[in-house]
């Protein structure tokens, strides 16, 4: 097996929520909870879980918006935590984002082709003289018109933003974009011409996508390997098509059922889960799912209220976070 | 939803009538007409979808309904009838009387839409006083029981919260509590899922269909999510840059979408069948047209595969076809190959859900529909 580009070992994001007279946490916000997650070059990762599972904190972990609290992020076989500033301006630079809301992500004063060009001119990634064609390539690269570039983002649309975004990540030539819910404010028709553009432009450019997404339709387009998030923990890892026609986790298997499908032949009977996601301040040990598991009657002296069960490998490349499953009891 | 269910809701009396409704919003640069001659009819008890992309008029529809336009807006043709009432006609003051009671509505936004400085009490018993006519002890024990019914756990004590101290799908429920706590002979739903998780969504979608059993209200369900509508409408009315583009059942319109545009949505949504090779997605080409300079002929014309000539010159009527389906389009897609397949990944553009085989209904191929 090729080494994985990037590695999150046992990564944990915690944000301190309350303190005590003496200034010692009293409370915290687990947003990220010993996570270990390995990228592979030229692979699409799909990340899904609802709102406030962690999702995007993993992403700005690696985009290194956020030091992990715990943990050890590793790319190409180093540690990022021992390494150089200089290094790591280096890493930055291979490590891209897009951004979810492609109205509030560009400088509404700032034309498109200054938006992309002003990464290359501050990273020095061109001559001066050929920052102009460069950016007229990204242009084209991601189906705009060249002659866009004077153009503020207010005339541009939805999906056209999004794709000035594009460009702007490209503009670093980087090694892995972290797409951070890119199509979820787009409609329908707009979100195709994306998923699309993105397809191509990963062959094109050789590019490792880390694709987070609250939807499993959405990445199961895209995706190669899907990762499920709850509170803050992986529960289920596997190759896309395994995942989705043998989901083992209680969790999975309900965000699948959620989603509400056009053709009626593949309608199934729907899980609905009760309340809301719990909220991910101080808690409690055991599953994280356990509060809302509608299987935990079938586990029968597991452990679900005192231990969160490790992730563990049920066939190849496919691990689930369960007691239901034997190996992780 | 078999098709005896939709017999017996199209037997069920029309109690709304929107009959060639058209609103512009004039400014400066010029009028858009965000609602061009809009018709169609909500039965007793029926859930009627109107599906369409941001821009395509169909929040401008629901608020013309219920008169909440906001200036430059202006409903300029039309009638509204509720139960044989022009709604247009009525006075400010008896228009109050509708809204809220008679009709009401889940606004799309669950985070903006409660006032974040009164408890959920406050704004709950609000509108149950003034149109009920309960006493204040009266109107708490029904809000109470409000948000009982829409599965908000400990309501006595969530009552005296806050907006903020809950979280989006609580609010979302605090709302749906308040558009149903008056016993709405119509509720309009704008988008009432769309700012959720897709496990909240599958809970608010359950909950409007047990209370829609249960209270036998109608329902006009405003989204832009297909897979929303296939789950719960009885019938859908596709739109389009202000217009009607097709009106069929739900069922008919998944298994044999006619309109160009509803084919495309149907096909860019990436599936969860269970395929081997997940290439290209299709794509409608182009984009939404500017609303202040919109196309001569059928406004979907400049993105439409299979348009032909008389597209950019005439707009299509809206023609009704058999078993209550309309239509507008001059083109019959089952059985013509798109014009432009360029445009479009050749493999997926003329498959997917349109039946192989010239349909029974439609004219042989080549023939021109209207």
């Amino acid at each position: 097996m090729t080494e994985p580009l990037i590695s999150l070992r046992n990564v944990s994001k915690h944000f301190t929520m309350d303190r005590d007279l003496l200034g010692r946490t009293t409370s915290v916000l687990k947003a990220v909870d010993d996570l270990s997650l390995d990228i592979y070059p030229g692979e699409t990762f799909g990340l899904v879980g609802e709102s406030g599972c962690g999702k995007t904190t993993v992403g700005k972990l690696l985009v290194d918006l956020y030091e992990p609290t715990a943990g050890e992020i590793v790319y190409n076989g180093v540690d990022l935590a021992k390494v150089s500033a200089k290094e790591r301006r280096r890493y930055c630079r291979d490590i891209q984002l897009i951004f979810q809301d492609p109205y509030a992500s560009l400088n509404p004063r700032m034309t498109v082709g200054d938006i992309i060009a002003e990464p290359i001119r501050v990273n020095r990634l061109q001559p001066v003289e050929k920052i102009d064609d460069r950016v007229g390539y990204l242009l084209n690269a991601v189906g705009l018109s060249a002659n866009y570039r004077n153009r503020f983002p207010h005339e541009f649309s939805g999906g056209q933003r999004q794709r000035v975004g594009i460009a702007r990540a490209l503009a670093m030539e980087p090694k892995l974009i972290v797409c951070d819910e890119p199509v979820s404010a787009l409609d329908v028709s707009i979100q195709a011409q994306v998923l699309n553009l993105l397809d191509d432009l990963s062959e094109e450019f050789g590019l490792t996508y880390l694709f987070i997404a609250h939807g499993l339709n959405v990445v199961k387009h895209i995706s190669d390997r899907v990762g499920v998030m709850y509170l803050g923990k992986l529960v289920e890892v596997a190759p896309k098509r395994e995942l989705y026609r043998n989901p083992l986790h209680p969790y999975t298997k309900a965000l699948l059922s959620a989603i509400p499908v056009t053709n009626p032949a593949l309608r199934t009977k729907r899980i609905l889960l009760e309340g809301d996601v719990t909220s991910p301040i101080d808690p409690k040990p055991g599953c994280r799912f356990a509060g809302r598991c509608y299987a935990k009657g079938e586990c029968v002296g597991c452990a679900c209220d005192d231990e969160m069960p490790p992730l563990v490998e049920v066939s190849p490349g496919h691990f689930v976070a369960c007691y239901l499953h034997p190996g992780a009891r | 939803m078999t098709t005896s269910d939709t017999t017996t809701t199209s037997e069920c009396p029309i109690i709304l009538d929107v009959k060639g409704l058209s609103t512009d919003f004039v400014m400066k640069r010029g009028t858009v007409q965000a609602v061009r001659d809009v018709s169609f009819s909500v039965h007793a008890g029926e859930v009627l979808a109107i599906v369409g992309e941001s821009g395509s008029g169909k929040s401008v529809a629901s608020l013309s309904i219920l008169q909440l336009l906001q200036p430059p807006g202006r409903v300029v043709a039309g009638e509204v009838r509720y139960r044989g009432q022009d709604l247009l006609l009525l006075s400010k003051r008896e228009m109050r009387d509708v809204r809220g009671n008679k009709i009401s509505m889940i606004f799309q936004e669950p985070m903006t839409s409660l006032n974040p400085v009164f408890t959920i009490e406050d704004q709950l018993t609000e509108s149950i006083r003034t149109h009920m006519k309960l006493d204040k002890k009266a109107a708490t024990e029904r809000a109470i029981e409000m948000l009982r019914l829409v599965g908000i756990p400990s309501p006595e004590q969530r009552i005296k919260e806050y907006p903020h101290q809950m979280s989006g799908g609580m609010r979302q429920r605090v709302m749906t509590a308040m558009a149903l706590s008056c016993d709405p002979d119509l509720l309009i739903a704008d988008e009432p899922t769309t700012a959720l998780d897709v496990t909240i969504q599958a809970q608010i979608l359950a909950l409007l269909a047990d209370l829609r059993e249960k209270i036998g209200m109608a329902v006009i369900l405003i989204t832009h999510d297909l897979g929303v509508v296939a789950e719960s409408a009885d019938r859908v009315v596709v739109m389009y840059c202000g217009q009607v583009v097709e009106e069929a059942t739900a069922q008919a319109l998944f298994e044999r979408p006619l309109h160009p545009y509803t084919l495309g949505l149907l096909e860019s949504i990436p599936g969860m069948e269970d395929t081997e090779d997940d290439g290209q997605l299709y794509m409608i080409p182009g984009m939404v047209p500017n609303p202040l300079n919109l196309p001569k002929g059928c406004a979907f014309a400049p993105r439409c595969s299979w348009a032909i000539d008389r597209c950019a010159s005439d707009m299509p009527p809206l023609v009704e076809l058999e078993d209550g389906r309309k239509l507008r389009c001059f083109v019959d897609v089952t059985a013509v190959e798109p014009a432009a397949p360029a445009c479009a990944p050749a493999e997926s553009a003329p498959a997917g859900p349109t039946p192989a085989g010239p349909s029974p209904a439609g004219p042989a191929s080549g023939e021109v529909r209207a």
